[in-house]
């Protein structure tokens, strides 16, 4: 490792600030990029199957009608 | 080869190929991530002259590298929805768009924090900056210029010509460095005689570019899934996996 101590990790000469909010700002963007198609293939499955069962019910319930 | 061609087109097999790919690439992209990152800030020296700050390059020129590579995915793909009417290229192009987006930002993000302590300044109104802020315009736009139209394939058409209008930009930002005299260093690495950077610089930086690319191709994959099961909510396949999901 280059760094002898956490602190000289963190400061980096001076330049701490600048590389450490580079790479989280990356993190957190690259984060998003991965988690968003994620939750919005989940939401648009559990909104699917949920449409699904709601259509089986309405044809019992038409079914029901018919006799 | 046809018949690959073939199932290229077919939404069902799409979906479940990029599944199965993303069971590997997603694991293996953010060990790779997460190792550059770590090679790149704690094992590598410092710069001689710009010091430690020069640490940001393993995600800046990374970043930079795979917003120009995605910009050819979504021309290519766009073209290729508009000559032969492909569905699935003009899924790709829609996909590619918000990702090439986001890798374009992060360039000029972590290219300003770079700056400061560097050049001095935030921002420059410098070619190669320039240039790179309207490849993010661009990618934003056929992201805004899809949704503001109701009807989806003359969106998917006014898109791939923007797209493809908008491949004049490439080149710009490849050579502005070497057109205009400009604040912004030159290539360092060169696939044709020798890099002007050290191997214990360029190793983990070319590990970053390639986390990169994986990144680039997980996005990419998994905007498609989710643009595939919205695009073919009504057909039966999808209707398949949602009842199976619900049955879970």
């Amino acid at each position: 490792m280059y760094f002898d101590s956490l602190q000289g990790l963190l400061m980096m000469n001076g330049h701490g600030m600048y590389v450490w909010s580079a790479y989280l700002a990356a993190i957190a963007i690259i984060m998003t990029l991965l988690v968003v198609p994620m939750r919005r293939r989940a939401r648009l499955l559990q909104q699917l199957a949920r449409e699904a069962n709601g259509s089986e019910d309405k044809t019992v319930g038409n079914a029901r009608v018919e006799q | 080869m046809w018949t690959f061609f073939h199932k290229l087109g077919s939404p069902p097999w799409l979906y479940a190929i990029a599944g199965t790919i993303l069971r590997w690439l997603v694991p293996i992209t953010l060990i790779a991530l997460v190792a550059g990152m770590i090679w790149g800030l704690l094992f590598t020296p410092p710069d001689f002259r710009q010091g430690d700050s020069y640490r940001i390059i393993y995600i800046h020129v990374p970043a930079a590298v795979v917003a120009l590579a995605g910009y050819y995915v979504m021309a290519i793909a766009g073209a290729i929805s508009l000559i032969w009417r492909m569905k699935m290229a003009d899924v790709v192009m829609r996909a590619a768009a918000p990702v090439g987006a986001a890798l374009t930002f992060i360039a000029l993000l972590t290219g300003a924090i770079w700056g400061k302590p560097t050049w001095g300044t935030w921002w420059v109104w410098d070619a190669r900056i320039t240039s790179m802020l309207i490849l993010l315009f661009l990618y934003l736009g056929v992201v805004a210029l899809y949704e503001s139209f109701d009807n989806k394939e003359a969106a998917g058409k006014a898109c791939a010509v923007l797209s493809l209008v908008g491949m004049v930009n490439i080149p710009i930002v490849y050579k502005s460095v070497d057109w205009w005299y400009s604040l912004h260093q030159p290539a360092s690495i060169k696939f044709t005689g020798e890099s002007t950077i050290d191997p214990s610089m360029l190793y983990p930086l070319l590990l970053m570019i390639a986390a990169f690319y994986a990144l680039f191709t997980c996005c990419l994959l998994m905007n498609i899934r989710a643009e595939l099961l919205q695009r073919e909510s009504r057909t039966q396949w999808v209707k398949k996996i949602a009842s199976e999901k619900g049955a879970d």
